[in-house]
């Protein structure tokens, strides 16, 4: 693997100009103060609440997320790249899914293999025949960016359902204002507070057509046991919203209601953060104590919105996304302003056997897998791990597709030896409901074991605030 | 408002009160241990043990009572679910869950008293009682202080002081009751130096002493303590005050609702009996006696109030 490029340092050059300023401050940067503003930062999350629960894991459920406090930069003219290649991928996936569950054009022009889609576990098929309103079906895309050179930017994956990890967005900022008021005079930092004025409005504006007057807009959890419930009631208190559980909500009539100290009141919109199979039992997963029994059937006459809709995983599948691409020439007629990474289908016999030569050299998924889990990084796996994982994809090779191991982009970072290079990526939050909307701003996690290339929380990896400056 | 987050701020307050009340326990337990009596300590650890429902399962974990089991089975041991430890958590878990309602200062006392908790869980239980109690009285101070000076005057304050007032209420009279039913070994005891000792511990677990003494000067009788904390309207713990606050919360909530309840109803008849009772009326029925149906009543009351507000079950009105 090749060197990674820098992002304060490029490849030798000197401090690229977005970080001119940071060399300063981290000059003034003794070791003492640094360990103190680190604890201050804890203490700070710890008595905010912003913990962390790692699935099977066990262990403390108050967990922090490491918060690295070396901020990632941005200049203008790169988000402005961004920000159209994000968009665009947003318009393309909304586009793609009323398309499918539709007259399936995409299809028929034979740009993408009917089985990829519907054979796909994420099909819905109780979503087909219905357009949302204002034919958006991911209301929230996060779109998972790696960087490779000055200009290089990859997507990595699209989230279409319900994208995590935008709290952190929202808090790294406001406690790095806190701790580092100075950066952000002598800095020109967009701000990033708008994004929940945004989502609310974009819930809104999503309201379904029998809903008079203001829309009543919930948020749904699976409750405190989930790991991002931080998230779902940091998010309700931002834009003012109850956050619900599935046994606060019942069917009555055409209509969702909420029960209320006040008798019941009707919900038209609900942000849900539970998967579909848990949203109706009686639809869906008959065990399912999360959702709500009756509602797809309120939805599908109009009586209820739900973000993101059913369904929408379908265009976030790993098998999918090699075709976004085409979708982007396919509905909107534009070249892709953002790549994805060269991909490997292994249900492809030819694709198969390069992989399979090629192992060591290739990150493996799964075509459904999430959060880090399942996956072989080549490089930095033991023979034997390789070895094992050959004979894992050998006996169902349509589960897997394989990637080229980028050397991921570098952001200076504290550890314990000073200061240091890790690697990172990049999540921004694309808003899609009368308008898109996104903010100047990102989740940035950094692999914070040397070397590393898994940033996902779950596995050691922290978070960064994300600055874009003003031009 | 979302039923179970009134739900759950009714019992976020229960269980702060609750926890207040088994360090009051604990106090007044060490408290009167400390004077010989006609039985020895452990009739006055039984009647704490009583006092807190928990009797049975302490037998089921240690057998007698001695006192050290009794402090660690009141304050740190998760199997007494009305320890302080048991409370604080189950109070924060409960405003985890309802974070939106809660200001930043309301949760953050929440959150420091059970961040606290496990640090002097992590020491381990050598310390002085005193001192546990002195930092549980502080802890419920904070959240009930923050409570007070920051939250909006909404339905859900209403929903919190009601969880306040009916716990206190049914703490003041457990309380009393185990003072004078279990505790007091034979009848003629009442009057004796041991009795009033027994009342002033009593007195002193309610936070009260210098207020009863205040309010009525001299001599400690059981007369005048069953008036202090049942018909006194100035005491902060008294039946007659806490039964007034859960009506005058009932009736904040009927003017937002613009809707009377059956729960409010039930609340001002019972604050008018209050209101009309006397000592001597409540002597003449045998205070256990008086006690136990108070007790049945505020339970009922609770459970009206979960069935018009907080189940969530109410129709008829969209």
């Amino acid at each position: 693997m090749d060197a990674a490029f820098d992002e304060m340092n490029g490849s030798g050059g000197g401090t690229r100009i977005p970080y001119a300023r940071l060399e300063d401050w981290l000059a003034h940067m003794p070791r003492e103060l640094r360990s103190l503003k680190q604890a201050e930062a804890e203490a700070l999350f710890r008595r905010i609440g912003i913990t962390f629960a790692v699935y099977g894991e066990g262990g403390d459920p108050d967990r922090l997320i490491p918060f690295d406090m070396f901020p990632r930069v941005f200049s203008g003219a790169e988000w402005a790249r961004l920000d159209r290649g994000v968009r665009q991928r947003a318009r393309a996936l909304n586009a793609f899914l009323v398309d499918v569950y539709g007259r399936g054009e995409i299809i028929r022009a034979g740009r993408i293999p009917a089985d990829i889609v519907c054979r796909n576990a994420a099909y819905e098929k109780a979503a087909v025949g219905f357009v949302p309103p204002r034919g958006v079906y991911s209301h929230i895309v996060g779109i998972d960016l790696v960087r490779t050179g000055p200009d290089e930017f990859f997507v990595l994956e699209d989230n279409c359902r319900t994208p995590s990890g935008v709290s952190y967005m929202l808090e790294n900022r406001e406690i790095m204002m806190r701790m580092f008021p100075a950066l952000f005079r002598e800095n020109r930092i967009q701000p990033v507070d708008s994004y929940a004025g945004l989502l609310r409005r974009t819930l809104a504006s999503v309201a379904p057509l029998k809903c008079e007057g203001e829309p009543r807009i919930v948020i749904l959890t699976p409750g405190p046991f989930n790991s991002a419930y931080y998230e779902h009631s940091f998010l309700a208190d931002l834009m003012g919203l109850e956050l619900v559980e599935g046994q606060d909500l019942f069917v009555d009539g055409e209509y969702v209601w909420e029960r209320t100290t006040e008798g019941p009141k009707r919900v038209d919109v609900i942000y849900r953060r539970i998967d579909d199979a848990f949203l109706d039992p009686l639809c869906f997963r008959p065990d399912s104590t999360l959702g709500v029994p009756g509602l797809m059937d309120v939805y599908r006459s109009g009586g209820v919105s739900l973000c993101s809709a059913p369904g929408a995983g379908v265009a976030d599948d790993k098998a999918v996304y090699t075709y976004v691409p085409e979708m982007i020439r396919f509905y909107l007629g534009e070249e892709p302003v953002l790549n994805n990474v060269p991909t490997w289908k292994c249900a492809d016999a030819s694709d198969l056997k390069y992989v399979l030569d090629n192992l060591a050299d290739l990150v493996v998924k799964e075509v459904h897998g999430s959060g880090g889990y399942g996956m072989l990084v080549g490089p930095k796996a033991s023979r034997a791990e390789v070895e094992a994982f050959r004979a894992r994809l050998c006996a169902d090779p349509a589960n897997y597709i394989a990637q080229p191991t980028l050397a991921l982009s570098t952001v200076p970072t504290f550890v314990d030896e000073g200061v240091a290079p890790r690697h990172v990526d990049l999540r921004p939050y694309c808003l899609v409901g009368e308008r898109i909307e996104l903010v100047p701003g990102a989740l940035t996690r950094v692999a914070l074991r040397e070397g590393s290339l898994v940033v996902n929380s779950s596995q050691g990896g922290g978070v960064k605030d994300t600055w874009v400056l003003a031009e | 408002m979302l039923s179970r987050t009134a739900d759950n701020l009714f019992w976020i307050a229960r269980y702060m009160e609750r926890a207040d009340t088994a360090a009051r326990l604990l106090d007044m337990g060490c408290r009167i241990s400390l004077i010989p009596s006609a039985q020895g300590y452990r009739s006055e650890w039984d009647s704490v043990l009583q006092a807190t429902g928990t009797g049975d399962l302490f037998r089921r974990k240690y057998g007698e009572p001695v006192q050290r089991n009794l402090e660690s089975w009141l304050f740190f041991d998760r199997d007494n679910p009305s320890s302080v430890a048991s409370c604080l958590t189950a109070a924060r878990e409960n405003g985890r869950i309802v974070r939106t309602a809660l200001t930043a200062q309301v949760w953050d006392a929440l959150n420091t008293a059970f961040q606290e908790l496990r640090q002097l869980e992590r020491a381990g239980p050598s310390r002085d009682p005193s001192e546990l109690t002195d930092w549980a009285a502080r802890q419920s101070a904070m959240v009930r202080g923050a409570i007070d000076a920051t939250l909006l005057r909404d339905d859900g304050y209403n929903f919190l002081n009601i969880g306040y007032h009916l716990e206190r209420a049914d703490s003041t009279a457990r309380l009393m009751d185990v003072k004078y039913y279990v505790l007091l070994p034979r009848l003629d005891f009442v009057g004796s130096g041991l009795d009033n000792y027994q009342w002033s511990a009593l007195l002193r677990a309610m936070g009260a002493g210098r207020a009863f003494h205040w309010a009525y000067g001299g001599e400690v009788t059981a007369a005048r303590i069953a008036d202090f904390l049942i018909l006194n309207r100035q005491n902060p713990r008294s039946l007659i005050t806490c039964v007034a606050g859960i009506a005058g919360h009932l009736d904040l909530l009927a003017r937002a609702y613009g809707r009377e309840s059956a729960a409010q109803a039930r609340a001002h008849d019972m604050r008018a009996a209050l209101e009309a009772g006397t000592v001597a009326r409540i002597f003449d029925e045998g205070l256990h006696e008086y006690l136990s149906r108070f007790i049945g009543e505020a339970a009922a009351l609770g459970t009206l109030i979960h069935e018009i507000y907080l189940s969530g079950e109410m129709r008829g009105c969209g």
